[in-house]
């Protein structure tokens, strides 16, 4: 095995992109280096990109934040700024694994790790998040959302690196909220997540509504039936009803060692009932 | 030199005190050696391959391409392994479970191991290893395996203790029947009957330190092991039967202990590593993986188990049976049997039957897990218990206390007891702040009781003093949870010099006589009688010194709080000798000073505990938060309070983790799903609320100070505790454990449809 530490993003491209065997980005290392003491893993290169300058730092732009693909999910609980504007996101970031773990993760490599169960992806995908890929042919900028493409698999190709996950400045009277379930109170994977993320009129109805339901099918789902529901209403008890009747329809999850369709099904709805309630209280409803 | 065991009141100094544990540095500090820790020059690492089918006939296994891997020094077989058992099935069973001989009986049994020159190319190794296997139907459930149509795992079982014999196999090694009375008669005079069917599911008993050893064999027949364990004299003579070793010529050095509970009474790669070294010639390290450790290692029997317990309206319990099933792994075992004997341990009865059966499955072979058996009968004597209670409408503590067992009743599993603690275990609990605390919403309370035999056994150890009057203490009972502490402090005690004058190890096989195990919750218990015994022998040595040093006759020298005193008239002007002043003199009065003791330690003197257990469940969710958690038990003394207390709340945590989330996951495949901490789900701290104890000393007649073992009984209780007080908080009773977040919703939903 090769491990790498570019000081370039150009630099760390190029290594990929030239490999042969498998190549791996190596930011905070949670999922990848406990992967690789598995006796079925084998990595030709190993790719740090913790070297290249503002892979760990949080910009503040006019449009928003870009976090760079090394800041850990620490970090971002630390930055009053993305706290304050993206509570949701910093809240599921932060329920990764324990203190320790938080304190090297990152939201870059729990977005490409492309597991299910993933605690910020559900909370991205519900902020709209974009992602900037740097690849052999240049920068683009893509939603989040269309990263995992399957457990473990994502749309990102050969020598393609995420530098950045980009959040917009959040609109007026707008709030965001992530629950997720685990049988235990920490180190543990979301048996069912929810993420739900709404902006109010004046009138203080839901005037846009995104729900995004993680661990309950192959990647994570964004369902629109389930913010229809929520849209016009102040989130009275019909409201809350349909939305929980529309996330338990949207999970298409399966039986496994942590939960069952039946549980999951049910579980998604409930959370988020109560995702929703966070969120609009976050947003200044009443 | 017989030593007289009886209990004696007497006024205690250093007994009943909280001193640090010896052990305690170097385990803060990361300097203690535990089994992973040693290394040899030239040690090679091992590595093993296991199967993947949970059972499959092995028709070839071709090691040839391993074999000529550079840097691999040696592969084995079970062909390397000869069948030296003489028909002893309980050693077969450890030597086929080591190294699957014709079949692989579970996902994870070995089937070949590897030795070479470092960790990456005994993995290559592995991969070049060919099995050919013949895939073959499995069974990993208990009651399935009972079906009559159930694959077999042994075409030659028969199912003992039937008469008449059976005539065709099944998957059932043994019945066995335990009680006295007439069950049907005392049924027939009950007001309320309850009658329920339970399951438990597999657990594994968690320890965070995975089995590791290094074994070096020399040409000339000797051995020696360092290898983490709960028993290295076990260790030793097993490992020397299955490879034809002389006993004396294999050393083995226990290292420090980061849990065992059971698992580490019984050797899983330990003969590999010495047969890999015996074929290699060089020293051989194996460690296992956290993966090895859940799908070949430990794990408790899963049970299915039915309860009818018969009352009068005024709560006297006037019969009680139970059957029995637990799953032994792929080797009849005798766990149901102990089940069977634990089941209604606590009680007074009059009429009472428990039968129990082994069943065999192709599941890892089931190892002892602290109070080995009794937590899952417990779980269904005292769920029926608890239901008879609501249904008589009468305090379930009442009811327990009206029909608790005490000194002179007779045993459901046939002794008549001593004095013993079940009964002021449920008066302390009665009258406790936690049983009328009030309870918020969604929140419900449970209790139970539980019940352990505790043992004595072989001990042996040895007492040296220092020519500073200082002393070390050589044990061989592993310490698992303390005990260097308190066998310090009761040979302070007995020699009346200061907790920190003394030093306790434990010695390895050749420098001590043989030990038995540390289970049973025996550690304490006779090792202490054990070192009171070494210390009265020193005692008499040192009045002899003191006798000559003085000059005077040896009648006329006393010991009194560790000095030798002179005594009579004609003497008794001298200043006493301390321990000190006699070592120090030690080579002019006839050299070395120590103590020896070898002993059985009987009269281990039953032990009973009492658990409360308050939970929140999240009637949407099914998430449960234990918030509150009682344990009760007698201790017949706490040598060392706080290390009672530790083992109160060990047993009590992982009893939780048993009743809340830990279970082995089996795909439809036979394979484990679940073999790491991420998914085999033991709380985290923050899953447990601060477990307050309450230690009974009610002593133990047979011990001189009167302690009991109180390291098992408390996981007996909270299976139970936790899933009466599920059931009382969401209103449905919870049958199978663990209650996990799924069951209960399922439990609610089923309720809210009628």
């Amino acid at each position: 095995m090769r491990y790498e530490r570019p000081g370039t993003i150009e630099d760390a491209v190029a290594m990929l992109a030239q490999a042969s065997g498998r190549s791996f980005v190596l930011a905070g290392g949670t999922d990848l280096l406990v992967r690789m003491k598995s006796d079925d893993f084998d990595a030709d290169l190993v790719v740090d990109i913790k070297a290249i300058p503002g892979m760990d730092e949080i910009a503040e732009t006019a449009d928003g934040f870009a976090i760079g693909a090394a800041v850990s999910c620490a970090e971002l609980a630390e930055n009053s700024a993305l706290v304050s504007a993206w509570p949701g996101v910093v809240e599921a970031a932060n329920l990764i694994g324990s203190t320790q773990i938080q304190s090297r993760c990152t939201m870059t490599g729990n977005l490409c790790n492309a597991s299910p169960a993933a605690d910020s992806v559900p909370a991205l995908v519900a902020a709209d998040a974009r992602v900037r890929v740097i690849g052999p042919n240049g920068t683009r900028t893509i939603s989040a959302q269309n990263i995992p493409v399957g457990p473990g698999k994502t749309s990102l190709e050969k020598g393609d690196i995420i530098d950045a996950i980009l959040l917009a400045r959040p609109q007026p009277r707008s709030g965001d909220a992530y629950l997720r379930f685990i049988p235990r109170t920490e180190m543990d994977i979301a048996v069912v997540g929810v993420a739900v993320n709404l902006t109010l009129g004046a009138d203080g109805s839901v005037q846009t509504a995104r729900v995004a339901l993680g661990a309950v099918a192959p990647s994570v789902i964004l369902s629109e039936e389930a913010a229809r529901t929520l849209i016009g209403t102040k989130l009275e008890a019909a409201a809350l009803g349909a939305l929980e009747a529309a996330c338990s329809a949207a999970s298409i999850p399966i039986d496994d060692k942590r939960g069952t369709v039946a549980f999951r099904k049910q579980v998604a709805g409930v959370l988020a009932r109560r995702a929703a309630r966070i969120a609009y209280e976050r947003a200044g409803g009443k | 030199m017989s030593f007289d065991a009886t209990y004696k009141e007497k006024k205690l100094k250093s007994v009943g005190t909280r001193p640090l544990r010896p052990d305690g540095v170097d385990k803060v500090t990361g300097r203690a050696r535990y089994g992973a820790d040693f290394n040899m020059p030239g040690q090679l690492v091992a590595r093993v391959l296991r199967s993947p089918h949970a059972h499959a006939r092995i028709m070839r296994i071709d090691v040839s391409r391993a074999v000529a891997l550079k840097g691999v020094k040696a592969v084995i077989t079970a062909a390397d392994l000869p069948d030296l058992t003489n028909g002893n099935a309980a050693l077969y069973a450890i030597l086929d479970n080591c190294m699957a001989r014709t079949k692989a009986f579970y996902d994870g049994h070995a089937v070949a191991a590897v030795a070479a020159i470092d960790a990456k190319v005994a993995r290559e190794a592995l991969k070049l290893i060919e099995v050919e296997y013949d895939v073959l139907p499995h069974v990993v459930d208990v009651d399935a395996a009972m079906a009559p149509d159930a694959p077999l795992l042994d075409e030659n079982l028969f199912t003992q203790g039937i008469d008449p014999a059976p005539t065709t196999p099944s998957n059932v090694g043994n019945r066995s029947e335990f009680g006295h009375g007439d069950v049907e008669s005392g049924f027939a005079k009950a007001d309320v009957i309850v009658e329920r069917s339970y399951k438990t599911e597999q657990t594994h008993q968690g320890y965070i330190e995975p089995h590791a050893c290094v074994a070096s064999c020399n040409v000339d027949g000797t051995a020696e092991m360092w290898v983490c364990t709960q028993g290295h004299f076990v260790y030793r003579q097993t490992c020397a039967d299955l490879l034809g070793l002389e006993v004396s010529k294999l050393r083995v050095t226990s290292s420090e202990i980061g849990g065992g509970f059971g698992g580490k009474t019984h050797v899983w790669a330990e003969p590999l590593a010495l047969a890999l070294s015996r074929k290699a010639g060089r020293p051989v390290k194996l460690v296992m993986s956290r993966e090895e450790v859940f799908r070949a290692s430990g794990p408790t029997s899963q049970t299915s188990i039915d309860v009818k317990i018969g009352a009068t309206k005024d709560g006297k319990i006037t019969a009680a049976l139970a059957t029995l099933r637990y799953s032994s792994g792929p080797y009849a075992d005798s766990w149901a049997e102990t089940g069977a004997m634990t089941s209604f341990a606590c009680y007074d009865l009059e009429n009472v039957k428990t039968v129990g059966f082994e069943v065999i499955v192709n599941r890892p072979k089931v190892a002892a897990y602290r109070a080995p058996s009794a937590p899952m009968a417990a779980f269904a004597v005292e769920s029926a218990i608890d239901e008879l209670a609501h249904k008589i409408g009468m305090d379930s503590v009442e009811l327990r206390i009206k029909n608790a067992a005490s000194e002179g009743s007779r045993s459901s599993y046939g002794p008549i007891y001593g004095p013993i603690g079940i009964g002021p275990t449920l008066e302390a609990a009665r009258t406790h702040p936690h049983m009328s605390a009030p309870l918020g919403k969604n929140q419900g309370r449970g209790m139970a009781c539980g019940f352990w035999f505790n043992f004595g056994g072989q001990t042996c150890t040895d007492l040296n003093i220092s020519a500073d009057g200082t002393v070390t203490l050589a044990v061989g009972t592993v310490d698992v949870g303390g005990s260097r502490a308190s066998l310090s402090l009761i040979a302070a005690e007995e020699l009346g010099i200061s907790y920190d004058d003394v030093k306790a190890v434990i010695a390895d096989t050749s420098t001590l006589g043989y030990n038995d195990m540390t289970d049973g919750s025996r550690g304490t218990f006779s090792s202490s009688m054990a070192t009171i015994s070494a210390a009265r022998n020193a005692i008499v040595t040192m009045r002899e010194r003191a006798a000559l040093m003085w000059d005077i006759p040896v009648e006329d020298v006393a010991w009194e709080e560790g000095h030798a005193k002179a005594v009579g008239a004609s003497y008794d002007n001298r200043a006493p000798l301390s321990v000190k002043d006699i070592a120090a003199e030690a080579g002019n009065t006839g050299g070395p000073i120590a103590g020896h003791s070898e002993l059985v330690a009987d009269g281990a003197g039953v032990s009973f505990g009492t658990h409360i257990c308050d939970v929140e469940v999240d009637p949407e969710t099914g998430a449960t938060r234990v918030i509150r958690y009682t344990v009760i038990q007698d201790a017949g003394k706490a040598v060392h309070p706080a290390y009672v207390e530790g083992q109160y709340q060990g047993g009590a945590a992982q009893g939780i983790g048993w009743a809340l989330n830990e279970e082995y996951v089996y795909g439809a495949d036979g394979r484990l799903q679940n073999p790491g901490f991420l998914d085999y789900r033991i709380p985290v701290c923050s899953d447990l609320p601060m477990i307050d104890t309450q230690i009974l000393e009610i002593p133990n007649p047979n011990h001189p100070y009167g302690v009991r073992g109180v390291g098992e009984t408390s996981i007996v209780p909270p299976l139970a505790a936790v899933a009466n007080a599920v059931s009382d908080a969401v209103g449905v009773r919870m049958v199978h454990v663990p209650v996990s977040p799924p069951r209960i919703l399922a439990a609610l939903n089923a309720k809210a449809k009628g």
